[in-house]
């Protein structure tokens, strides 16, 4: 499946100011992405889970450079992304898509479905020469399952799982290579969810996608992915295929994930072990020190260190994990936590 | 024993939206009934009528253009539709109380949360203000609010969003109802904050020995909570059942698709989703027959014609539930079996010209 | 609604065979599975099919407002607005300046229909010669604000930062004059000409109106810009490399426009009753040009008011009609340019 390495982040920052006063002067920063650094291959799908705040949709957004890093750098090809001007710029902009979530805010209400899909070939003349444009529109809704018929209708004729694959047909119709999902089907009714996730498989198959599917429904990245990071406050604290992380996760964050996680199958009910988390996610604007899940960790305290500090071993107040590869009883992966396992 | 059978029950609700486009049908004939202490999980999709069932219930229907057309709600053997609007106002609050998906535009912004939890006791009990504010403290402890007290004169906006829901959850279980009606109290929240607020629920209904209906879309919240399930599809019910029956062995063709459709968390089946294909219809145009038949898999010309099957029972106790013509074939299907799905039916990305979701 | 799909007869004829050449080679349809389209079946709109011409918003607007009686009666009173302002003398024979003080404030007869007023001018004339006057004020009011306004709110809006912060000050200190001190301050540093014609009373008039009711405007675009900017379309536009001319002109404009249509239409007719106040004040236009403004301000003393209604009561309705008009095509418009609410 996987390929060569096509997109590469390393250390990525994004911090936003948090201005007050009058006179705006920056008080703190939200961390939105605090150090994040992944490689993703050619036709491998890369998922992206965590909770809301969590900065997976930041991530998103600094992969297909909507935002500019605080700090850090996004190979893609082997070219810094963030280092491109101009024309080269336009032309990495062929190559990273993106799809949004809510299919009602992400297709502009006052354009045909045909000037939706046929924008890139607007920004893009040298893409497709403009005779066929037309012809390649209608191809691409037919790709994604809509009738090309339909190519004057409005956004607003369509269901939300229309709408999204109208979505996806503007993202693949520049033939990229990475396509940046965020929260494709979140928006999506449960049926039309597994027609949403049917094409994008499909259209990898086809295409050779590599995608980053960001999504908080564990089921549907595990469905979906080939290899799986868990993002907690701005930071992976989790990486490894999909077996790994769903069946011998090692982080206490992505074992409570799992098990709270409702299984649909009333005769385990009170058989599955759930991993109560206390209180909420802290603010990403003032992170707890060391590792970051500490204050709502369910397995330090139990831990029975001599050397204790806030209820937790010192060491994880004192000193952040580093995400590297950890024990994971069959093998090793990649995971942020000084006790995995 | 009282003289009713069951705490709520619902015959044969019609329900209609009239606007400018047309007559949308949002609920037809519909019947369900809960027991005390009972939870019954409404499972449908955006347009099955299952939260219009709720507020038709509760009689917060935005009428016009929303119109209870027909039928029966029986709180105690009493029919609430024939009540006046002071009796119906009474009924919410002390008998049946409801949340809702989003927290933060349920609750008033401009009063701090601990007023408004207290405002109900001094509306419906004539409370005095200072027993008033030592009830609403106790409430926000119930729910399990940190530092009650202190935060009793903070505003909605201060809040998370897993609290906050616990602050609605508060107001709604204040005047101790019979029934509490939850429409789709986690989908805007987190997995790990979806679990608490699940598990407060269920230890609320077994303190006040309320009965739950739980309104969702989210097939594995509903295994972990509920009793009974009654599916809705296009504004009927199509299948009622307890809950291990339907996930064991679902009659309706619309259930065995959405049970298989759904990707499991416990296991990676690979291969091509076994979606349900076309999309739901639209209210406005509701195909002949049954209205599940164009996305069917089983579906026969009687499917296509006439009128819809009947809800009718499937077992001698009187507990299953289905409205399908195909009962008898669907009864040997076993989702859980994933046939390996060939590549080739991609089927399922059915381009549909009928335009949906009319709401 | 489609037929449930079997899937290997679904499969479209043209992916068999004779498979169209691609623009794109890369994409191949190897085992392209989708199923065609079922042909479209009654009780379904009608938007669109594959024949037809690519649309436009525009063109799509123009066929709504055409089967919309409000549009063609909206437009034909504007246009018969118009008209009149254009060619007044196809309206009436009489000119008028022509005034004599022996028919003052006589009540509406046979030959003079409205009546005469206070200096015994005919006024049927008097509202046909005023419309000009009144309309252009009105309308290139209503065009100077809505383009200023407009303009330096996109701006503002979409660049945010100091140049938000600079052109929000500045509409911020318009908006804190008083109109009228400002107008008398204005028009004393810019006399008109003994010399000067109506067009160039006019456009002084224009000029002081909306220079001092742009930063309404402003405020509006500007929150309205706002607003749709960080919309998912308008991000996916950037993804794919959008320009800031593009994005301004194709994504954020046309929805930001709704309130600023809204608002201009209203503020119409305002802009016609304020320049009525600055022509009483003796600031707006000269008495040598007729105007409704002129004549309800004229009508609108105290005793008159009660002596002669009809003084106040005809160039006042023709004011309400003209507004009436503006804005009920201002809504249409509105309307149209909105496919969601077609």
């Amino acid at each position: 499946m996987s390929g060569e390495v096509i997109l590469e982040a390393i250390d990525l920052f994004k911090y936003y100011p948090i201005k007050t006063g009058v006179i705006q002067h920056t008080t703190g920063h939200v961390r939105a992405v605090d150090g994040v650094s992944f490689q993703l291959h050619a036709g491998e799908t890369l998922g992206v889970v965590g909770e809301s705040g969590c900065g997976k949709s930041t991530l998103g957004r600094l992969l297909v450079s909507l935002e500019n890093p605080t700090a850090g750098s996004v190979l893609f090809d082997g070219v810094d992304v963030y280092q491109q001007t101009g024309a080269a710029m336009r032309r990495l902009r062929r190559d990273i898509q993106i799809v949004f979530q809510d299919p009602y805010t992400s297709l502009n209400p006052r354009k045909t479905v045909g000037d939706i899909v046929g924008e890139p070939f607007d920004i893009h003349p040298e893409a497709v020469p403009k005779g066929s444009r037309r012809a390649r529109v209608q191809e691409l809704l037919e790709l994604v399952g809509l009738s090309p018929e339909h190519i004057n209708r409005y956004p607003h004729q369509f269901s939300g799982g229309q709408r999204q694959r109208i979505g996806v047909a503007r993202g693949i119709a520049l033939n990229p290579k990475v396509l940046v999902c965020d929260e494709p089907v979140s928006a999506l009714d449960v049926s039309v969810q597994a027609q949403v996730v049917n094409l994008l498989e499909h259209l990898q198959k086809e295409l050779g996608l590599a995608y980053i599917f960001i999504a908080h429904d564990l089921a549907v990245v595990r469905h979906i992915s080939d290899r799986v990071a868990v993002m907690y406050l701005g930071k992976i604290v989790e990486m490894g295929d999909e077996t790994q992380i769903y069946d011998h996760p090692t982080h206490p964050y992505t074992q409570a994930l799992l098990s709270a996680v409702p299984v649909p199958d009333p005769t385990l009910r009170g058989t599955r072990q759930q991993i109560m988390l206390a209180g909420d996610v802290p603010s990403p604007a003032n992170p707890p020190s060391g590792c970051r899940f500490h204050t709502r960790c369910w397995k330090a305290p139990a831990l029975g260190a001599t050397d204790v500090k806030d209820g937790v071993p010192a060491v994880c107040v004192d000193e952040e994990p580093e995400l590297i590869d950890r024990p994971d009883g069959v093998s090793f992966h990649c995971s942020a936590c000084h006790f995995a396992g | 024993m009282a003289d009713y059978d069951h705490l709520l029950d619902v015959r044969d609700l019609h329900v209609e939206f009239r606007m400018r486009t047309g007559i949308a049908k949002a609920i037809n004939g519909v019947s369900f009934y809960l027991d005390e202490k009972e939870t019954l999980a409404i499972l449908g999709e955006s347009g099955s009528g299952k939260s219009v069932t709720a507020q038709a219930i509760m009689g917060i229907l935005d009428s016009p253009p929303g119109f209870v057309t027909g039928g029966e709600v029986l709180f105690q053997g009493v029919d609430m539709l024939k009540m006046s609007r002071k009796q119906r106002a009474a009924m919410r609050g002390p008998k049946i109380s409801m949340i809702f998906q989003d927290a933060l535009s349920a609750l008033n912004p401009v009063f701090p949360v601990g007023w408004q939890i207290a405002e109900m006791f001094r509306i419906h009990h004539k409370t005095n203000s200072s027993d008033a504010m030592k009830a609403a403290i106790s409430l926000m402890e119930q729910v399990r609010i940190p530092a009650a007290r202190q935060r009793f004169k903070a505003y909605p906006h201060q809040f998370s969003g897993g609290m906050r829901q616990r602050i609605m959850i508060a107001m709604a279980i204040a005047l101790d109802p019979w029934i509490l009606i939850a429409d789709e109290p986690t989908t805007a929240l987190d997995v790990t904050v979806q679990a608490q607020i699940m598990a407060l629920l269920k230890e609320l209904q077994d303190e006040h020995d309320m009965g739950l209906i739980l309104i969702t879309h989210d097939l594995g919240v509903v295994a972990n909570v509920a009793d009974r399930i009654a599916v809705m599809y296009a504004g009927r019910l199509v299948e009622t059942a307890p809950v291990v029956d339907v996930y064991g062995q679902p009659r309706h063709p619309y259930t065995i698709g959405l049970l298989e459709s759904v990707p499991r968390l416990d296991t990676k089946l690979g291969g091509v989703l076994p979606a349900i294909g076309g999309l739901p219809p639209n209210l406005l145009a509701m195909p002949s027959g049954c209205p599940f038949n164009p996305r069917c898999r089983f579906a026969v010309d009687q499917c296509r014609q006439g009128t819809p099957p009947p809800l009718e029972s499937l077992d001698a106790k009187g507990t299953r539930f289905a409205a399908c013509w195909r009962v008898a074939d669907t009864a040997v299907v076993d989702w859980r079996v994933d046939e390996p799905v060939p590549d080739e039916r991609v089927d399922d990305m059915g381009v549909d010209d009928e335009i949906g979701g009319w709401l | 609604m489609s037929e449930p799909i079997d899937p290997v007869s679904s499969v479209p004829d043209g992916a068999q065979d004779g498979l169209k050449p691609l623009a794109m080679p890369s994409i191949t349809r190897r085992s392209l599975l989708l199923p065609k389209a079922p042909p479209p079946d009654g009780g379904v709109t009608s938007a669109g099919s594959a024949g037809e011409k690519p649309r436009s918003l525009g063109r799509d607007a123009w066929d709504e407002m055409r089967h919309r009686p409000m549009f063609w009666v909206a437009g034909a009173l504007v246009l018969l607005f118009l008209l009149i302002a254009v060619f007044p003398q196809l309206f009436t024979a009489k000119d008028p300046t022509a005034c004599s003080l022996d028919m003052s404030r006589l009540p509406p007869r046979p030959g003079a229909i409205f009546g005469n007023d206070f200096q015994g001018c005919d006024i049927y004339a008097r509202t046909i010669y005023g419309a000009r006057a009144s309309i252009l004020v009105g309308i290139f009011t209503a065009l100077l604000a809505a383009l200023l306004g407009g303009s330096l709110g996109t701006l503002a809006g979409y660049l945010g930062g100091w140049v938000d912060a600079v052109l929000a000050r500045l509409a911020d200190i318009f908006f804190s004059i008083p109109m009228l001190l400002g107008a008398i301050v204005f028009m004393a540093f810019m006399p008109l000409p003994p010399s000067a014609g109506m067009p160039q009373a006019v456009a002084r008039i224009v000029i002081v109106l909306a220079l001092f009711n742009w930063p309404n405007i402003f405020r509006l675009m500007r929150a309205s810009v706002m607003q749709v900017k960080p919309q998912e379309y308008v991000l996916a536009a950037r993804a794919l490399g959008a320009g800031p001319g593009r994005l301004a002109m194709s994504h954020i404009v046309p929805n930001a426009m709704t309130p600023l249509i809204v608002v201009s239409t209203i503020d119409l007719g305002g802009y016609i009753t304020t320049e009525a106040a600055l022509s009483f004040l003796g600031i707006g236009l000269p008495s040598t040009v007729v105007s409704w403004g002129r004549d309800i301000s004229n009508a609108s003393g105290l005793g008159l008011i009660r002596n002669a209604p009809f003084m106040l009561l005809f160039p006042a309705a023709a004011l309400c009609l003209a507004v009436l008009a503006f804005i009920l095509l201002g809504d249409i418009v509105r309307d149209a340019l909105d496919p969601k609410a077609r």
